[in-house]
């Protein structure tokens, strides 16, 4: 893939300077509308207010919180599985990858390891609740640009994954299936091959949205140079996942701090970056890394070790006193946990640390001088969850 | 072929007073309007779309969801009439007629058949473009009258879209008219029946062999008069949701989307007539008594081809950005059609 | 790739890990004394606690010193035992550690956690490096007298919504920030609901229905233990 040229920066440059110099010269005052909080750009009910001048947005504020259901503040008064049920719920799309992080800190400080096929297993629907999450994650950036078809197409395709998901677990999109020291049940008969299949259909999609929508000099349009964020400030906001990846900082989380309890350093696989910074990056860089899921799924499962599902613990889950932060490279980006315990039932605080909180807070630096129709593309390739953001 | 020749010799012969013909070419245009909004609607916006995008679409109106667009209808008209508190009510008001007047218009000119014309104008050509440009008013009006940001966006947004995207749709059509002699639609339509390709007349001389430009520049320009993906921006549904047709509801709305649709026909009768050959098949003369029935059968079989291909790219593309789109336009399309014309000219002259 | 993952024996507690500990030296060597406690759990963390006046400062040394220019998340910790414990499930609690009594539980003091903590709100800060992999989680004590402290927006940007949900989870100012408005609640909420003191209403309204499904452990006592390892 090209990187944009020093030509075409600079030719951007130049038209926001002339475009500065006319907006001067043809004083008007500005408007300020509501994107928001019903719109169907927004995923979900996310508020921004812009101001504009013309077309061009001076400045924009997201204002979240319509849907802030208080988890931290709820996880305090729940048992260890309780919490795991609540917290299935914060990224809802990405299912099951949510109750990992979490049931990965209580067992650190539990200090119990799931026996390897739990891990297997785990890792396997981590990167298939990636799958879902980023297939719906390539559909909406069809719609939100207009390419309707393309998000009819991703809705059918992520179906096979689901399916495979609800199989093992009995949940499409609350899966509840994780639990401190293993899994709740095995993997069903035919599983396996079934996967396999799921993941030949992913394949396919992700070459159709290719040929369809990526590789459309439309969509290119309207995507490249739209949105740069460079690394370092992108890292000084705490953008995590594929948005810091695409500007070309070479982090990922599976790699460098993997977590004991996931299985990644067993499979051959590769971290997809790319230089640019802008949409088209982001979603380029999302786009593969479907790909790499789908490779790591047929990898995990040709290697699956026999074995018990559930390591010793007792029936009743007190975890002993500590604190512990774990986090996982998250579909939307890094999701972690700080788990406080005192030795209790339940978690003393529990401060999650979701993807999209810090996603969004970047907004008003990357939507100066956009015009409303590339917040719009910027939105959609920036990728959150409004309850990864509300919590 | 003898009862043929006599019925057409009785329709000859009928001839009305002026105000009984009037009415009764007024009566035809303004039942078909509705009636080919109608069958495109249902035809490409809900089986071919549901169909590209692997899915059912409508099933329950009518046998296979046919009747889908009529139940529409009946909804549409039955839902409460709502103007915004502090819109300019005339003007809201008349607003979506004024683009129903340029759609009604506009079918005024279109030959099903030699005689099958309401008004076989000279300056057909030239009509249908100025009369279609009346739509950009009626826009205008819309927008500005529902008193809200979002439409008073779009229709701006559509104004200008509208107006950048008539001129390469003109100078298109140019090429054709120098290549066709007339600016009458029928004439254009013989002109390409009795053409020759280097001296061979087996399929006559549909201008979309050599002005196969101009015919990728038309459609372009269609789709942005339509305001139809890849440019639809002032109907932008996922960012300013519906844009200047926001804060019309119930028959108003039905208007505007049946004024779109008829549009789109008209449009798309016009292509056929100036590309493909319009109601003439190449191996029967334009005079034959048989157009009196082929001739409507010809052109719509036509008018549906051209309208697939108008849907399709509807379906497929994502939309380009206002000045995007107005940078495709000034930028690439009239410099194209310019050149386009040069060669015909030239072409004309030389061959 | 962590370089901070050098002797791996499963469930190592006693090995040292001398990346983490070089973590706490540079520490003590930039701040000095405001450096109040430190705590390192070999192959996972390490926890560095500072005077609350060098809190700023010490994230500006992670940044410039330490390279850790990604920063995680920001939010505060109130160490104070909830006075109204689990409301319905505290018995539940008992029931399962066996004890029928029905007395009300007594409250507990306030225990600080990894690398201590005299107070009861303590600030709770991560940042990670992505080109070495070292990662600090970085506390500050904050008197209840004066909840304030500096923010840190002008080192990590990303702070600022953190520090938002900060102030209105807890009520703990932070000096310097360019604007602290409510992030999550509506603007005319009243209280910190992350506080302690600040009831789950929820609960307060309404029994949680699942206290009538505790049934004592089949087995001894060893079931009803709690999950030391």
């Amino acid at each position: 893939m090209t990187a944009i040229t020093d030509r075409e920066k600079l030719a951007y440059v130049a038209a926001r300077a002339a475009d500065g110099r006319i907006n001067i010269e043809l004083e008007t005052e500005g408007m300020t509308i509501n994107l928001g909080p019903q719109h169907p750009a927004t995923h979900g009910t996310l508020r921004i207010v812009a101001r504009l001048d013309g077309e061009q947005i001076v400045s924009a504020e997201p204002i979240c919180g319509y849907m802030h259901r208080g988890y931290e503040k709820l996880a305090e008064v729940r048992t260890y599985p309780q919490v795991t049920t609540l917290i299935n719920r914060i990224d809802w799309l990405g299912s099951f990858a949510n109750e990992v992080p979490f049931i990965l800190a209580a067992e650190e400080l539990m200090g119990i390891e799931a026996p390897p096929r739990a891990q297997w297993i785990r890792t396997i629907l981590f990167e298939l609740s990636r799958i879902a999450n980023i297939s719906l994650f390539l559909g909406d950036l069809g719609i939100q640009l207009g390419g309707l078809t393309v998000g009819f197409y991703a809705f059918r395709d992520r179906e096979y994954v689901l399916n495979q998901i609800e199989a093992a677990t009995g949940g499409r999109f609350h899966p509840n299936f994780d639990r401190i020291g293993g899994l709740k049940d095995d993997l069903p008969k035919g599983w396996i091959a079934e996967t396999h299949k799921a993941m030949e259909k992913v394949r396919r999609f992700c070459d159709e949205v290719e040929d369809l929508l990526i590789g459309n000099e439309i969509f290119q349009t309207r995507t490249r140079g739209i949105g740069v964020i460079p690394g370092h400030v992108g890292l000084s906001y705490g953008l995590s996942g594929a948005n810091i990846r695409a500007s070309g900082v070479d982090w990922d989380l599976r790699r460098d701090s993997c977590p004991r309890g996931l299985v990644y350093d067993e499979v051959d696989w590769k971290v997809w970056t790319h230089p640019d910074g802008d949409s088209f990056a982001r979603s380029w860089v999302r786009l593969q890394e479907v790909r790499e899921a789908s490779k790591i799924v047929d990898q995990l499962l040709d290697t699956i070790p026999g074995g018990p599902i559930m390591a010793k613990v007792p029936r009743i889950i007190k975890v002993p006193e500590g604190e512990a932060y774990v986090a996982t490279e998250n579909p939307l980006g890094e999701m972690g946990y700080y788990v406080v315990s005192k030795g209790d039932l339940v978690p003393f605080r529990v401060k999650i640390r979701s993807a999209s909180f810090n996603n969004v807070s970047i907004i008003p630096w990357v939507a100066r001088g956009l015009y409303v129709p590339d917040l719009v593309t910027v939105l959609a390739s920036l990728y959150f969850i409004l309850g990864d953001i509300d919590r | 072929m003898s009862q043929l020749a006599s019925g057409a010799a009785v329709l000859a012969a009928f001839d009305p007073p002026y105000w009984l013909e009037t009415a009764i070419k007024a009566l035809v245009v303004a039942v078909l309007i509705p009636t080919t909004a109608l069958i495109l609607g249902i035809v490409f916006l809900f089986k071919v779309m549901s169909w590209m995008q692997s899915r059912l679409g409508p099933q329950e109106a009518g046998p296979r969801g046919l009747l889908q667009l009529l139940a529409d209808g009946g909804k549409f008209l039955q839902k409460e009439d709502i103007i915004p508190a502090s819109a300019d009510r005339f003007v809201f008001k008349a607003a979506p007629f004024v683009v129903l007047a340029s759609t009604f218009l506009t079918y005024v000119v279109i030959p099903a058949s030699m005689n099958l014309v309401v008004e076989d104008l000279d300056v057909g050509i030239f009509y249908v473009f100025a009369v279609s440009s009346l739509s950009v008013i009626g826009v205008l009006m819309a927008g500005w009258a529902s008193a809200n940001k979002y439409s008073l966006v779009g229709g701006l947004r559509a104004a200008g879209q509208l107006i950048a995207y008539e001129l390469p749709m003109i100078l298109a059509v140019v090429g054709v008219v120098i290549q066709a002699g007339t600016l009458n639609l029928n004439g254009i339509v013989v002109a390409q029946n009795s053409g020759e390709i280097l001296g061979w007349g087996g399929i006559g001389l549909p201008f979309i062999l050599t002005q196969f430009i101009g015919f990728g520049i038309f459609l372009a320009a269609v789709q942005a008069e339509l305001t139809q993906t890849p440019f639809d921006m002032p109907v932008a549904e996922s960012e300013i949701v519906s844009g200047y047709q926001v804060e019309y509801s119930g028959f108003r709305f039905l208007t505007f989307f049946l004024g779109e649709f008829a549009t789109a026909f008209a449009f798309a009768a016009i292509a056929a007539v100036l590309f493909l050959g319009g109601w003439a098949v190449p191996w029967l003369e334009a005079d034959s008594d048989w157009y009196w029935v082929l001739g409507p059968v010809v052109l719509f079989a036509k008018i549906m081809l051209v309208s697939f291909l108008i849907f399709w790219l509807r379906f497929t593309y994502p939309r380009l950005r206002e000045d995007q789109l107005q940078t495709f336009a000034w930028k690439f399309l009239i410099p194209l059609s310019l050149v386009n014309i040069l060669a015909t000219g030239v072409l004309k002259v030389v061959l | 790739m962590s370089s901070a993952d050098t002797t791996e024996a499963p469930a190592g507690e006693l090995e040292r890990d001398d990346a983490r500990e070089a973590v706490v030296e540079r520490f003590r060597s930039e701040l000095g004394d405001a450096v109040v406690g430190a705590h390192v759990r070999p192959g996972h963390a390490v926890w560095v606690r500072v005077d609350r006046g060098a809190w700023r400062e010490a994230a500006r040394f992670a940044r410039d010193g330490l390279h850790c220019a990604f920063f995680d998340f920001l939010s505060a910790i109130d160490w104070l035992p909830s006075p109204f414990g689990r409301d319905m499930d505290s018995q539940e609690d008992r029931i399962a550690a066996g004890d029928t009594d029905g007395s009300p539980a007594e409250p507990t003091a306030i225990v600080a956690g990894a690398a201590g903590g005299d107070t009861r709100f303590q600030l709770l800060a991560r940042v990670y490096a992505p080109t070495t992999g070292t990662a600090v989680i970085l506390k500050a004590d904050v008197p209840d007298d004066d909840l304030s402290i500096d923010s840190w927006v002008p080192v990590y940007a990303g702070a600022n919504w953190h520090e938002r949900e900060t102030w209105e989870m807890f009520g703990i100012d932070f000096v310097g920030h360019p604007g602290l408005t409510h992030i999550y609640l509506p603007g005319q909420f009243e209280g910190h609901p992350l506080r302690k003191d600040f009831p789950l209403l929820a609960r307060r309204v309404k029994p949680w229905p699942g206290i009538v499904d505790v049934e004592p452990m089949p087995g001894g006592a060893g079931e009803g233990e709690g999950g030391e390892e």
